[in-house]
C-alpha cells in the first residue's frame, strides 16, 4: 500500500516534469510557478467532483483546461517581450503567490483549510496509464512542427524570428501545454491525497519540479521524466538515514550539477531519439538509402 | 573541387550576363528610399536610397562600420527605420514584425553565423520548413496519419535542401560540429528552404580561404539561376563580389557613396578613398 502510494506520487511528477521539460528544456524559458498551474487543476477538479459530482475524468479535463487558460491569461502579457523570457520567469513567481493568496480567500475552496474528504479516484494504474499517455502526447508534440518551433526558438530566438517563426505564438503553445500537463497532475493528486491546501502549492513545489527538469536535463524528456521518479523515491528510500536523508537529497542535486551540468541526459532521450539517430546513421550507410 | 571549378568558370567575370532580364523592361523587385536609421546621435545608415531588378545579384559593399548590416536589419524588420521607406514589390515593408516578411519572400543568412547549433544538420533545415506541415495542434498530439504523411515530406525537402549545397552526407551531424565553411552553406540551405524570392547574404564568404569562396561563388550562381533568386550580397572578399554582382552600391558612414557596375565601381577614385585612404587616392589619380 505505501509502495504503491509512493509510486502513484511519482507518476503524478513525472507527469508535471514532462509538462515543464517541453516548456524550459525545449522552449528554453523558465517558470517558477508552475505549482500554481497544479493548483488550479487540483482545485478545479475535486470542487468539481466534490461539489458538483461531476464524473471523474470530465473533472480532470476540467481541471487540465482551467489552467491552460490561467496559463494562457499569464503568458500573453508577459511572453510579448520579443527576445527575453525573464519577464515571464519572474511574472511566474507573483502568479504563484497570488494563486495561494486567492486560493486561501476564497469560500468555494475553504480557504486555508482545504477541502478534505476528496474522494480517491487516483490509483497506481490510473496515474500510470496517464503518464504514459502524458509521455506519448509531449513526445508527438515535440517530433511535430509546434516542437521543432519550440527548439529553434530555444537555440536562438533571432534566427528563428527571422525565419518566420512567431515567437508568441510558439511560447504560448509550450506554455498551454506545459500548464496542461500541470494541471492534470494536479488533479490526479487532489484525488489521490483526497485532501488539499493552498500550502502544497508553494514555490517549493515549483521549485522541485524545476530541479527535476534542470537535473534530468535540457532537450530531453526522459530525463526529467527519469529525474522526477528518483527525486520522488530516493526521500522515501533513504527514510531510514532520518535525519540525514535531505541532506543526501541535496547532495545529489550538487553531484549532478558539478558532473553533469548538462543534465542527467542532456539533449539526448532514450529511445525515440537514441534509436531513430542510429538507425539513420545505418540507414545512411546504404547508398542512396534516403526514402 | 573539380565540380567547384567547373560551376565557377561559368560566371563570366567582367560583365556577368543576366538571364530572362535583359532590355529595359526589368521590374524592380525592392526598393529603398531615403531610408534613414539612428541610433541615439549615431547614423548607421542614412538617405539610403537603392533598387534592385528581379533576377540580378545586386554587391552592398563599404568599409565596416558603413551600416551594410543595419540595412539588412531593416529590410527584415529586425529594426525599424527612423524615416524612410523600404518597398518589395510594391509593399512596404516599414512595420511589419520579421514573420511577415519572412511571409512575403525574404530570407537572409547572418555575418556571424545563427544556426540552431544543438540541432542535427537536417534539424537545422527541418525546423524552418513549417509551411509544409500545416497540421492543427490536436492532430500533432495524436501522430494522426497526416502528419506522418507531411513529416515525410518535411524530412524529404529538407534532405534536398541540403543535397543543393552539398550537405547531405553530413545530415545527422551535429551542427556545430561542422567546419565553418560548411555551418556557412548550412545557412544558406537554411534561407534556401524559405522558399524566398529576395534573398539577403550577409558576408557568405567571411572566414573563407580563396579556394573555398570562389567553389561558394560558383554554389550561389547556381541557385540563383535554379530558384529564379534576386540577391543582394554583403561581402568584403572584393573577387567574390566583382564576380558575381551585376550592379554595387558603395556605401560609407551610412550614406551611399556611388552605385554602379563592377568595373565602374573598382576604377571610381571615391571608393578607392573611402577603402584605402585619401594618399592612396590621390596616388590613383595621378
Amino acid at each position: 500500500m505505501y509502495i504503491q502510494g509512493v509510486l502513484t506520487v511519482a507518476m503524478i511528477n513525472i507527469i508535471s516534469a514532462t509538462g515543464l521539460a517541453v516548456f524550459t528544456g525545449f522552449t528554453g524559458l523558465f517558470s517558477l510557478g508552475h505549482a500554481a498551474f497544479m493548483a488550479v487543476g487540483a482545485y478545479t477538479s475535486a470542487i468539481l467532483t466534490y461539489f458538483l459530482g461531476v464524473p471523474y475524468v470530465l473533472a480532470l479535463v476540467a481541471g487540465v483546461l482551467a489552467s491552460s487558460v490561467v496559463a494562457a491569461l499569464v503568458g500573453y502579457p508577459t511572453l510579448r517581450t520579443r527576445l527575453r523570457g525573464d519577464y515571464f520567469a519572474i511574472a511566474t513567481i507573483g502568479m504563484g503567490e497570488a494563486t495561494r493568496v486567492i486560493l486561501e480567500n476564497l469560500k468555494i475552496t475553504q480557504g486555508a483549510r482545504g477541502l478534505p474528504g476528496i474522494s480517491q479516484y487516483t490509483t497506481l494504474p490510473v496515474a500510470a496509464v496517464a503518464a504514459a499517455i502524458v509521455l506519448a502526447l509531449a513526445r508527438n508534440m515535440l517530433a511535430s512542427v509546434y516542437g521543432r518551433n519550440a527548439v529553434a526558438v530555444r537555440e536562438d530566438a533571432v534566427a528563428a524570428e527571422m525565419s518566420g517563426i512567431h515567437l508568441l505564438r510558439t511560447r504560448m503553445i509550450s506554455l498551454v501545454f506545459s500548464a496542461g500537463c500541470a494541471g492534470l497532475a494536479g488533479g490526479l493528486y487532489a484525488h489521490y491525497l483526497a485532501f488539499i491546501q493552498p500550502v502544497m502549492f508553494t514555490m517549493v513545489q515549483s521549485t522541485q519540479i524545476t530541479a527535476a527538469v534542470v537535473c534530468g536535463g535540457t532537450g530531453s524528456l526522459t530525463g526529467p521524466a527519469l529525474a522526477a521518479f528518483v527525486f520522488t523515491v530516493a526521500p522515501e528510500l533513504l527514510r531510514a538515514a532520518h535525519m540525514w536523508r535531505l541532506v543526501i537529497y541535496g547532495l545529489m542535486l550538487v553531484l549532478i550539477m558539478v558532473f553533469r551540468p548538462q543534465g542527467l541526459m542532456g539533449y539526448r532521450d532514450l529511445s525515440w531519439s537514441t534509436f531513430s539517430t542510429l538507425a539513420a546513421r545505418i540507414r545512411r550507410r546504404t547508398p542512396h538509402g534516403k526514402r | 573541387m573539380a565540380n567547384a571549378e567547373t560551376r565557377f568558370s561559368r560566371v563570366s567575370r567582367p560583365a556577368p550576363e543576366r538571364e530572362g532580364c535583359e532590355g529595359g523592361g526589368t521590374p524592380v523587385i525592392a526598393e529603398c528610399i531615403g531610408l534613414t536609421k539612428l541610433f541615439g546621435g549615431v547614423r548607421a545608415v542614412s538617405h539610403l536610397s537603392f533598387k534592385v531588378d528581379e533576377g540580378e545579384i545586386l554587391g552592398l559593399i563599404g568599409p565596416n562600420g558603413a551600416g551594410k548590416t543595419t540595412v539588412f536589419n531593416l529590410l527584415t524588420g529586425f529594426y525599424r527605420p527612423t524615416s524612410g521607406s523600404m518597398l518589395f514589390r510594391g509593399r512596404d515593408l516599414a512595420g511589419l514584425a520579421p514573420p511577415a516578411i519572412v511571409g512575403l519572400g525574404i530570407a537572409r543568412t547572418f555575418q556571424n553565423i545563427r544556426l540552431f547549433s544543438n540541432l542535427t544538420v537536417l534539424d537545422n533545415v527541418r525546423s524552418v520548413l513549417y509551411r509544409h506541415a500545416p497540421y492543427g495542434f490536436a492532430q500533432a498530439l495524436i501522430r494522426s496519419p497526416r502528419v506522418r504523411r507531411d513529416e515525410r515530406r518535411v524530412r524529404e525537402k529538407a534532405l534536398e535542401y541540403l543535397e543543393e549545397v552539398g550537405l547531405a552526407g553530413r545530415a545527422y551531424d551535429r551542427a556545430s560540429h561542422l567546419p565553418y565553411g560548411l555551418q556557412r552553406k548550412l545557412e544558406l540551405a537554411r534561407a534556401l528552404a524559405l522558399e524566398p524570392v529576395l534573398l539577403l547574404l550577409d558576408e557568405p564568404a567571411a572566414g573563407m580561404n580563396p579556394e573555398e569562396s570562389m567553389s561558394l561563388v560558383g554554389l550561389i550562381d547556381h541557385l540563383r539561376r535554379k530558384h529564379n533568386l534576386t540577391i543582394i550580397l554583403i561581402e568584403h572578399h572584393m573577387d567574390v563580389v566583382m564576380s558575381l554582382s551585376h550592379r554595387i552600391v558603395v556605401m560609407n558612414f551610412g550614406e551611399k557613396l556611388m552605385e554602379g557596375s563592377p568595373e565602374e565601381v573598382q576604377t571610381d577614385v571615391r571608393v578607392i578613398e573611402a577603402y584605402l585612404g585619401e594618399e592612396y587616392a590621390s596616388a590613383y589619380r595621378r
